[in-house]
């Protein structure tokens, strides 16, 4: 009863406190739980940097969890900060799809609102606030619209693919291949994986340039940044002008990237935005206060041709 | 002609050295894992007409043929460590956490330099040997837990190969630093008459280590300990020194690899740099011929294992499959040619036309 009575007067004192917060950017005094996959990538460790800092700003007590690529850690964390009855909500960063719905369900039986964030759950949307992510199938598109523009609808183009199955290299494939083939004058001819990473994407470019006439192929499209400036070594190697000879687009938006930009030797690449923390505390303030969200928020996916466009976007 | 294991005799000539060291897989093991090679190639060259062409750009050569020998060059390294760890009876699974913490290293003390820093120990020749001895280090960690206390291989190094990611992402502050000196470069992407330096460096290591084991008595020493360690020990040899030794070397070789990779693209990344690169490490060596049991090792023959598995990938790098299909093919692949190699199999699929006596 003592409990009742104190969450009771929580609740109260949020429900006046939060919209007060709501308009400084929210959550001040919150306490939240962040169950982070790992820090696998220099991308998910921007990711994190982001959110803390986004937290720290807005003055919420973030409690973080490096699940190590574990289901069962961050399984474990969110139980743990059930139990302990002290979080006001969590954000979740799934390591994969499935097996979610039992502590999800925990969280809506104790109360606390789940955010997830990046790769998708597929439990149901009821058992949680709403999913804050990049459009992965969005991307593709974008990266093949900019790519019908240049080479006004006649390329051949190479395709650089991340980590086979994960939902980033599939969506952005798909994306991208539809929007060309909307064009007769687009065609992927060579489509190979170098697994998201710097060295594999130069391997798999030098193998493109040696088996097929470079003169033949009009564009490479990689699956992220770190292959195109492996690739762009690769074509540099074969004696042609990346961003001239064989125009380069990709996805993430790295810092690198902005400098291969400036060196002129990157045409285009799509935003995969790690600020996140943003949108999902704005959900978390906005679902405490009993507003309704859409269960999908989607950040992030503009397409930068220059560092100055995408400074001008900060 | 005979497939006889035992039918090759000792030899006191002066082939002596490649007959040991190349030829004593037994010879139709060797036969067949060329076999297994030129088929790959050939399947490629089907694939591809262009797959054995090569031009010169740049005073460069280009062509799939020079792609295979520079993406084999980190892992022909690797795989001269792996083979005489597993001769001891060893593993060494952390091979490619000791290539990211010495890229890790060696990226983060060059960028000094280009910073302006004079010390000497920021110099390229300096942060190479730096990168080297972290990797010794790395080697020595590895050996005292298996030689000294006695811990299983597999777990010894599995430690390092969880926690040394860890510590190339510390080195690193979680970030892939890039860098522009030439002279660190050159280790992964320099070009001597035409052909990738690592290419001249991996055959130079293969052809000193090969000289050092079979030239000298630390070959049939490093066999002995991994046949019997107690044995060993009892006729006189220091079998925990032997093994510390040969860890130290896996330890460098890695860091060297490690080097190669970070110099072909001019950054290090502490997230992926040799991610699952013991694996293919291990299956080049098995491929080889040497047994995870240990005892006899066959160098050359790692290396022949470790072409084998490049020209697969390069083969499906120019063939029009879809990606999804590569690690089938892989897998279908290294099944085909370690079956080809087993005589049981052999005799077992020949069974039918023959003529019983």
């Amino acid at each position: 009863m003592r409990f009742a009575k104190l969450a009771l007067v929580v609740s109260l004192l949020l429900a006046l406190v939060v919209p007060f917060a709501t308009a400084q950017g929210g959550g001040e005094g919150l306490t939240i739980g962040f169950s982070q996959i790992g820090s696998e990538s220099a991308w998910r460790t921007a990711f994190t940097d982001a959110v803390r800092a986004e937290a720290e700003a807005r003055g919420i007590n973030l409690l973080f969890s490096d699940a190590q690529q574990s289901q069962e850690n961050q399984i474990a964390a969110i139980r743990a900060w059930l139990a302990q009855g002290d979080v006001d909500a969590i954000i979740l960063a799934p390591v994969i799809a499935t097996g979610w719905d039992d502590v999800l369900e925990e969280a809506q039986d104790a109360g606390v609102p789940v955010v997830i964030v990046d790769r998708n759950v597929d439990s149901d949307p009821s058992l949680y606030v709403t999913r804050v992510s990049s459009d992965f199938v969005h991307e593709g598109r974008l990266a093949a619209a900019w790519l019908v523009q240049a080479t006004s609808g006649n390329c051949n183009v190479v395709e650089l693919y991340g980590t086979v199955g994960s939902a980033a290299a599939e969506d952005r494939h798909a994306g991208f291949a539809e929007v060309l083939g909307l064009f007769s004058g687009m065609e992927i001819i060579r489509s190979e994986t170098g697994d998201f990473v710097r060295s594999n994407g130069k391997q798999v470019m030098e193998s493109f340039l040696s088996s097929e006439d470079p003169a033949n192929i009009c564009a490479v499209f990689a699956h992220n940044d770190d292959m195109a400036i492996g690739a762009i070594e690769a074509i540099k190697e074969a004696g042609l002008v990346p961003a001239v000879d064989i125009l380069v687009v990709s996805v993430d938006a790295i810092p690198d990237i902005f400098d291969s930009m400036d060196a002129g030797e990157t045409n285009a690449t799509v935003e995969l935005s790690p600020f996140m923390g943003g949108p999902a505390f704005d959900a978390v303030v906005a679902h405490l206060n009993g507003e309704e969200l859409p269960k999908q928020i989607s950040v992030g996916g503009g397409l930068y041709t220059s560092r100055a466009a995408y400074d001008a976007d900060r | 002609m005979s497939l006889k294991e035992n039918s090759v005799q000792p030899d006191a000539s002066r082939w002596g050295l490649v007959r040991r060291g190349i030829s004593s897989g037994g010879g139709s093991r060797l036969l067949w894992t060329v076999v297994a090679l030129l088929v790959i190639l050939l399947v490629n060259r089907a694939i591809s007409p262009t797959f054995f062409d090569l031009r010169l750009v740049n005073d460069r050569l280009i062509g799939s043929t020079i792609n295979i020998l520079d993406n084999a060059a980190p892992f022909v390294l690797l795989a001269i460590g792996m083979t005489l760890v597993i001769a001891t009876k060893g593993i060494d699974l952390s091979v490619g956490a000791v290539m990211a913490i010495s890229a890790a290293t060696a990226v983060m003390l060059i960028r000094n330099y280009e910073a302006g820093a004079t010390e000497f120990y920021y110099q390229p020749g300096f942060v190479m040997l730096i990168a080297l001895a972290v990797g010794a280090i790395c080697g020595l960690w590895n050996g005292l837990l298996v030689a000294f206390f006695n811990l299983q291989p597999i777990i010894a190094t599995l430690i390092l190969m969880v926690a040394g990611r860890g510590v190339a992402q510390l080195i690193t502050n979680g970030q892939s630093p890039t860098f522009t000196d030439e002279t660190l470069a050159f280790i992964g992407r320099g070009v001597v008459f035409g052909v990738p330096f690592p290419v001249f460096l991996a055959i130079g290591v293969l052809i000193v280590v090969t000289l050092l084991v079979r030239r000298t008595a630390l070959g049939l020493f490093i066999e002995a300990v991994g046949v019997n360690d107690r044995a060993s020990y009892y006729t006189g040899l220091q079998a925990s020194l032997i093994k510390l030794s040969v860890y130290m070397l896996s330890g460098v070789l890695a860091a060297l690899a490690g080097l190669i990779v970070a110099g072909e693209v001019k950054s290090a990344d502490p997230h992926t740099a040799g991610l699952y690169s013991e694996l293919d490490a291990i299956l080049a060596v098995v491929i080889g011929g040497t047994s995870l049991l240990g005892g006899r090792f066959y160098l050359a023959q790692s290396a022949l294992g470790v072409l084998i598995i490049q020209a697969l990938l390069v083969g499906l790098y120019v063939s029009s499959l879809h990606p999804t299909t590569n690690l089938v093919v892989k897998a279908i692949v290294v099944l085909a040619v370690l079956l080809l190699q087993s005589p049981e199999f052999r005799q077992f699929a020949t069974q039918p036309f023959r003529r019983t006596t």
